[in-house]
């Protein structure tokens, strides 16, 4: 059982100068077998095994991970959490994750820094206002805590917008999620895998799949640079490099890999206390509590694995939100960076079993699958548990696309991030 | 001490003692020479003391020299000039200049967050990940606000920026970044071989550390062969220099971001007119990275106060601006080097001693400052620094490497320390473009690994610390090695030093800083090894050790050597964290340049545009474009002008700028069969100057675009699109017949703005027009619904479209654009005694509402196929394939409870209908409802003096008359019938009238 | 910002002068026998992408230039591009031989025939 944290228990350690702190998680060597195991160390892949083993008493578990957990986009975003989504099915699960990130530093013990802070979309086209008042309506039905506000509102929220009438693309009113906001992406995953590891999951770095073996259409373990290792159940949630892990399996996904910009500015004292997304310029901002202002911007537009930060897509999102926000001209980037994302046809996520038994596969979240770990990490590991998608994932499986039961949330002029 | 007692009477390279200059740090004057920074004529003036940490708020002063300073971060300017967290090292004093401290209040010197520093000890790295969680409501309302307030450094600027920004775009054969000897050298050898060369460095003067590096060149002092070199330079014809600009980012191909600060350091270029910044976008074929090294800092216990810089620094202090720390100085270093700022404070006449931690030095530099009488201890380590606000006493104890606590230790008065851990190559812009490491043992650094040809690295940059061999380095560049005579000290090795020793047990309590700036101990990184952040990539993210302004350039080694000696992992095996762009901040005004208000983005304009201005026009932005959205006359507000508008075209006549719409010439033998392929309905039967309207779909079997599209002869059509979908579907079309029907003998042009086109509608359409061309006939006869002519009216070229998408006797009429206005002009006046009336895209669109006309993007979303809307009649049974038809097949889109387009009439008439308003299957007290389906458009139409609107509703077309029930906001419940889509006009007589 | 090269008019440019368009040689089933798709088959078409980490064929577009599509050989990691060649051809042998994964498949019949 590990030692809780508390304000008591840093004061105790403070006597003898944080000597006495465990690990966090554990590095266990691989065993031979496992009941499952999760490919990725990711946000996903850790909340997946941490709700096997909670919900589902699986905790002969693993999750192995080629690199560092928490490497990937868990902890290259921009941190934003909401849910005011268009589509029923995307509505439900990332309403699930939203309301599961509220209590999630409490039940993880781990303080990652959720902030409720409040998420406003900007309406600056009359075509780009009726869909939101669209989405505003949907969500409303479906219990959603969600308004339109009028630029005064904007203004008052969010003091620093240029909500000038005569300005390019001038701001007519704003869909606000309160509760939405926005949480410490790496404590996420670092709260996940301790939380994980107490339940008896082995979460094993630096540990690369090569393989997924495979006998009568049926998994029967993986390869790995670190052996062999049995198991019957296989998820797959391996964000950006989803297609060639699945390649390993002989299954080809729609998906492909793109490059997503974003950075940071020098900290500054508070200016902005919420978090602002501008869909017809495409540039969304907002403060970390550091005091860095964070940008998220657009991707590359070719298939690129480079992780590496560009200019032109950052050149973009800059001038858009020195428009939006005048005062950040004198401000200064920090820090830029890129990551890769997996964009399915539908810019939808994929929750899906496949044609293989045992095998399952978690990914295609795009830009916005921060927001999504709890959520999905819940409904995938009921999905694995019981080989059978959960109600929630159900919409998001892998034969949608042979259907043409698309979820298309760009539709809703929102972008899915 | 003279009343000057910090700024030296001789000396300083870079000031000009004849040229006073005044300004204001924290409200108080302060006096400096012209050539000074703010660190210089600051610390001249007697204070230490220059800002406060992050985390714990300590007192911080200078560290370094230029862009690597980490503490002295400074604000400059007030209201909209405002500009947060400059390095006073980098900023050039002028007169008038305000600058202000950070991080702090009430002030500087007592700042309430030093309390922090009070209960480190409770703040480890990574507290907050372990408490804050209770209660639960608490983080937002009463944490977060607090930490937020004490996190953050400077503020920003209020207002709009009024400084202006700009772009360069250059192309160089070579860039050199980095002027001092190296990059000096490389550019006078790359020139002489003729090619284009660019030369950038972050300082005001070429020359780097010349003036700070022991030894001859050619019997010149190392800093006269800088000078004269860049002389030479400046007079040649194929170098482009560039001083105050940092290469920021080093991306794919050698594409390069250079920031150049304009005019921060002298107001009047400002005031000229110069842009405040200038971003230089540079592709080069070759890059060399002549970016030199940084000297790093010894982790010992208080090596933060006031007063401890560099070696380096405090040599620059004195030989550039006459400049000292103090009186009494200790150099504790590891490595010779330092031993140059001994000898300099020497000759300035500062008491100095040094304290090495090597047992022993070879080299010529020890060996001549134990000969000239400088105390030197050997094998020693500064175990313990006394001061707050500075340095009053450092203890000086025995030390050899490996030992982990100190047992006895001797007192000495300073009041200042020049440290020097040794140098780090500047890797940042070798690595942003994927350059390769590997750790050199002699530096106890990283330097490059292997070169290729459009990448070097030379000098410091790439890890070689002598002048010989720079030059040598820097003469690949040319076509033939220009020999040097060079003389310079043999140097001892350097013994890496990652963790002084203090006295209690092996790190307890005592703060050995690591990062300055984000207060990172190496008490912090052990921590994090200890709890299992052991990649180094969760380490620094679970420290933020790295992560300040600096971005860790004197940080990142001294961690890794700690986490190092914590682990037992060699450095390579720990490996470093990833070098992200940019090298040093630069401002957002400069990504953006000019590209910020009227110039944010292009407008497209149609040639009415002006007129539209003149008569009172609301525009929107549809696109780049903006349309007319309404023109309120007079006390008119929109409400009323665009039912005005909306009357005039139903009871007279009404005129539309359509010249937006997207107009596309298509063109060749197979042209018919084509179109048959792109639209969902048949084009190859229509007959010559007749009109179709068109359906498009994309191949996943949803709505894409709609138009009309004419067929001038048996090869050649006009087709028209959404205003939104013009260049889409241009480029659509041409992908099409570029990739799959590759045989196609067709042309595509895109004319949407050769042409002007208005849509002149109402029931005295046809008299205004036949009143400017008595001979073009536009009879009903002659010229029926759905067919085209050409002809002149007004005595202008037209072409004209007899279609409708108001439902009434409606001519689309094209000219050449530069004919536009004088043809709007003429029928405007034409239409004067009928009662013509412009109108705007709102009464459009109630117009088009009223009769049921669809607005792709408003009846569809992208999930909407034509039988949804209605069109199946539209959709061709007999045409083998198009684009789209296939996915019409697919399960889900001819699946049971598909959302269908129907009109909605509302119980109450004069209640509106709520844009995009959800009808539930059931209305429950509370949500989560059963929705059925969306309103899609919604008006109070005045023609029918009631509230319209369309829906897509789940089987709708199956529910006709049924009455469906909308749960708005605030709790009020809306009903209406649902009814077919065409509210206005259902025979069509008025467009055939 | 990487840099293009037309194989049609040979103008070079930064990438938005140009314009991505994706996997190449994705069969449109419909164009060859519009009657007999199966779902799966419409789905490949659609949605199934090869997306490697390394050797990638796709389509660009000289949209500032001559206007013309054509095909690129690039590496998704170092995004350089190893071959542009027409838009109705296969890549040169030596590429198609070096290609890993679904492209190795997809080429290897092709292989055959040259």
């Amino acid at each position: 059982m590990k030692s809780r944290y508390s304000l008591f228990s840093l004061a105790r350690n403070a006597k003898n100068y944080h000597k006495d702190w465990e690990k966090a998680w554990r590095s266990p060597a691989p065993k031979a077998e496992y009941d499952a195991v999760i490919v990725g160390g990711g946000g996903h892949g850790l909340a997946t095994a941490y709700y096997l083993a909670k919900n589902h008493g699986m905790t002969n578990i693993a999750v192995v991970e080629k690199g560092w957990i928490g490497g990937g986009n868990t902890g290259r975003n921009t941190t934003i959490i909401r849910s005011n989504y268009l589509q029923d099915a995307s509505i439900a699960i990332y309403e699930l994750s939203r309301s599961l990130y509220e209590g999630l530093s409490q039940e993880l013990n781990y303080n990652m820094m959720f902030s409720p802070r409040g998420v406003m979309m900007l309406c600056q086209t009359e075509h780009e206002f009726r869909a939101f008042k669209r989405t505003a309506s949907a969500n409303r039905l479906s219990g959603l805590d969600c308004r339109m506000v009028t630029p005064g509102e904007v203004k008052e929220i969010c003091p620093i917008i240029n909500v000038d009438p005569n300005c390019r693309y001038p701001i007519l009113g704003a869909y606000y999620q309160p509760r939405g906001g926005t949480g410490r992406h790496d404590a996420v995953a670092w709260g996940y895998a301790r939380g994980a590891d107490a339940l008896g999951v082995d979460i094993i770095q630096n540990c690369e799949v090569t393989g997924i073996l495979r006998e009568d259409g049926k998994v029967t373990g993986l390869s790995t640079s670190r052996g062999e290792i049995r198991t019957k159940k296989v998820g797959v949630v391996t964000a950006g490099h989803v297609s060639t892990i699945m390649d390993m399996a002989g299954i080809r996904m729609p998906i492909e890999s793109l490059c997503l910009q974003a950075l940071v500015s020098e900290p500054i004292k508070p200016v902005i206390d919420c978090v602002v997304m501008a869909n017809t310029v495409h540039g969304y901002m907002s403060q970390s509590d550091k005091g860095e202002l964070v940008v998220g911007g657009g991707t590359d537009p070719y298939n690129n694995y480079s992780q590496r930060g560009s200019f032109t897509a950052l050149e973009h999102t800059v001038t858009a939100l020195v428009e939006t926000f005048p005062i950040i001209s004198r401000l200064r980037m920090l820090r830029q960076w890129g990551g890769i994302v997996d964009m399915t046809g539908d810019r939808s996520p994929i929750l899906s079993k496949t044609d293989i038994e045992g095998l399952y596969v978690n990914c295609g979240w795009g830009t916005g699958g921060f927001k999504a770990i709890p959520g999905s990490g819940f409904v995938f590991a009921d999905t694995m548990a019981n080989d059978r998608p959960h109600k929630i994932a159900e919409p998001f499986g892998l034969n949608r696309f042979k259907e043409g039961r698309l979820i298309d949330e760009s539709v809703a002029a929102a972008v899915a991030h | 001490m003279s009343k000057k007692p910090y700024r030296l009477s001789t000396g300083g390279t870079r000031i000009d003692r004849a040229a006073r200059m005044t300004f204001t740090f924290d409200g108080k004057d302060v006096s400096g020479f012209a050539g000074d920074t703010l660190a210089s004529a600051v610390l001249a003036s007697g204070q230490k003391l220059f800002g406060r940490s992050f985390k714990y708020h300590r007192a911080r002063g200078l560290v370094g020299l230029g862009s690597e300073e980490m503490n002295a971060l400074i604000g400059v300017g007030s209201g909209n000039r405002h500009e947060p967290n400059l390095r006073a090292t980098q900023i050039e004093i002028f007169d008038g200049l305000t600058a202000e401290s950070q991080n702090r209040w009430p002030s500087l010197k007592y700042d309430i967050g030093a309390a922090n520093t009070l209960v480190s000890r409770f703040l480890p790295a990574g507290f907050y990940y372990k408490t804050f969680m209770w209660p639960r409501s608490f983080w937002k309302h009463v944490y977060e606000p607090f930490i937020r307030k004490a996190a953050g450094l400077g503020k920003a600027p209020e207002g709009r920026d009024p400084d202006t920004y700009e772009h360069m775009h250059i192309h160089a054969d070579v860039i050199i970044i980095g002027g001092g000897i190296a990059g000096l050298a490389a550019a006078e050898a790359a020139a002489s071989t003729g090619v284009r060369v660019l030369l950038c460095d972050e300082n005001p003067v070429l020359g780097g550390i010349a003036d700070l590096t022991a030894g001859m060149i050619d019997g010149a002092c190392v800093e006269d062969y800088a000078i004269a070199a860049a002389a030479r330079l400046a007079t040649l014809p194929n170098v482009h220099i560039l001083t105050r600009t940092t290469v920021v980012g080093h991306y794919h191909q050698n594409y390069l971001m250079a920031f150049e600060r304009v005019g921060d350091h002298d107001p009047a270029i400002l005031a000229s007119g110069a842009p405040k910044h200038r971003l230089w976008k540079i592709r080069a074929d070759k890059v060399v990275v002549a970016t030199g090294a940084l000297e790093r800092p010894i982790a010992f216990a208080n090596n933060d106060r006031p007063n401890i810089m560099l070696a380096s620094a405090v040599r620059g202090m004195i030989g550039r601006y006459g400049v000292t720390p103090g009186s009494t100085g200790v150099v504790f270093t590891n490595n010779d080097d330092a031993y140059l700022t001994a000898f300099v404070l020497k000759k300035a006449g500062v008491n100095v001693q040094v304290v090495d931690s090597r047992s022993r030095s070879d080299g010529a530099l020890v060996k001549r400052a134990i000969a000239d009488g400088i105390d030197v201890s050997l094998g020693s380590v500064i175990s313990a620094v006394e001061g707050n606000l500075g340095v009053t006493a450092v203890k000086i104890a025995a030390y050899r490497k490996g030992q982990g606590r100190v047992i006895t230790e001797k007192r000495v008065e300073c009041d200042f320390v020049a440290m020097s851990g040794g140098w780090n190559p500047a890797l940042h812009l070798w690595c942003h473009n994927g350059g390769k490491i590997q750790f050199d043992d002699s530096l106890q650094s990283f330097r490059p690994k292997s070169h290729t040809d459009d990448i070097v690295a030379i000098g410091g940059a790439n890890g070689t610390m002598s002048v010989e061999a720079t030059l040598i380095e820097a003469q690949e560049l040319g076509k033939k090695a220009k020999k040097f005579k060079v003389e310079e000290p043999d140097r001892g090795a350097l013994e890496s030093i990652w963790f002084a020793p203090a006295t209690g047990k092996y790190n307890e309590g005592n703060k050995h800083f690591i990062d300055f700036q984000n207060d990172v101990t190496a008490a912090d990184l052990e921590l994090a090894q200890r709890e299992g952040y052991e990649s180094v990539e969760h380490t620094k993210r679970y420290t933020t050790f790295g992560m300040a302004t600096d971005q860790g350039k004197t940080s990142n080694l001294n961690g890794l050597g700690v986490i190092s000696e914590a682990t037992g992992k060699t450095i390579p095996e720990i490996g470093v964290t990833t070098f992200r762009p940019p090298y040093t901040p630069y401002s957002f005004g400069a990504i953006a340049g000019a590209h910020t208000g009227a110039l944010f983005l292009p407008v497209r304009r149609t040639p009415i545009y002006n007129w539209h201005a003149d008569h009172g026009a609301v525009f929107e932005p549809v696109g780049q474009w903006r349309r007319t959205y309404v023109y309120p006359q007079a006390s008119e507000d929109k409400h009323q002008a665009i039912v005005r508008e909306i009357l005039s075209v139903r009871n007279k006549v009404g005129m539309l700028d359509a010249s937006t719409l997207g107009k596309i010439e298509i063109k060749g033998p197979d042209a018919a069969e084509f179109l048959d392929r792109m639209y969902t309905n048949t084009f190859s039967t229509l007959k010559i100057g007749k009109c179709r309207y068109g359906l498009m779909m994309n191949e996943l079997g949803f709505l894409s675009d709609d138009g009309v599209t004419v067929r001038l002869g048996e090869d050649h059509f006009i087709m028209h699109t959404t205003s939104g979908g013009a260049d889409r579907i241009a480029a659509w079309l041409e992908e099409w017949l570029q990739t799959e029907w590759t045989h196609y003998k067709v042309f595509v042009t895109p004319v949407t703005e050769q042409w002007a086109q208005f849509a002149v509608a109402g029931p005295r359409a046809r008299d205004v027009l036949s009143k400017l061309a008595p001979d073009f006939d536009i009879s009903n006869e002659a010229f029926p619904h759905m067919s085209f002519k050409q002809g002149h009216i007004g005595g202008y070229p037209v072409r004209v479209y007899r279609i409708s998408f108001s439902g009434e006797l409606s001519y689309e009429v094209a000219t050449p654009a530069n004919f536009g206005q004088g043809l709007w002009n003429a029928i405007m006046e034409a239409g004067d005694e009928f009662g013509i009336s412009a109108y705007g895209t709102e009464a459009l669109h109630v117009l088009r509402a009223e009769k049921g006309y669809i607005v792709v993007g408003d009846e569809s979303d992208g999930t909407v196929t034509p039988i949804d809307v209605g069109m199946e009649g539209m959709v061709s049974k007999k045409k083998t394939d198009f684009i789209g038809k296939r996915s019409l097949e697919q399960s889900f889109l001819k699946g049971p409870n598909r959302k269908q387009l129907v009109g909605l009439l509302t119980e109450d008439p004069t209640e509106v209908l709520p844009d995009g308003a959800y009808a539930v299957a059931a209305v429950k007290d509370k949500p989560p409802m059963e929705m059925i389906g969306q309103v899609t458009s919604t008006y109070m139409s005045p023609t029918l003096g009631r509230s319209i609107a369309m829906a897509l509703i789940q089987n709708g077309r199956a529910r006709m008359g049924e009455t469906i029930s909308f749960p708005l906001e605030g709790g009020k419940v809306m009903k209406a019938t649902i009814t077919d889509t065409v509210f206005y006009d259902k025979e069509g007589a008025r467009l055939h009238g | 910002m990487i840099i293009v090269t037309c194989p049609v008019c040979n103008a070079s440019g930064d990438e938005t002068d140009f314009h991505y368009g994706g996997q190449a040689h994705v069969r449109r089933p419909a164009t060859d026998d519009p009657a007999n798709i199966t779902d799966d088959e419409q789905r490949d078409y659609l949605f199934i992408r090869h997306n490697p980490k390394g050797l990638h064929f796709e389509r660009w577009r000289c949209d500032r230039g001559c206007g013309k599509w054509f095909h690129a050989a690039r590496d998704t990691l170092t995004l350089d591009f190893k071959a542009t060649y027409g838009i109705t051809e296969l890549p040169p042998v030596e590429l198609m031989k070096e290609a890993k994964g679904p492209w190795a498949e997809y080429f290897k019949a092709r292989l055959k025939k040259a």
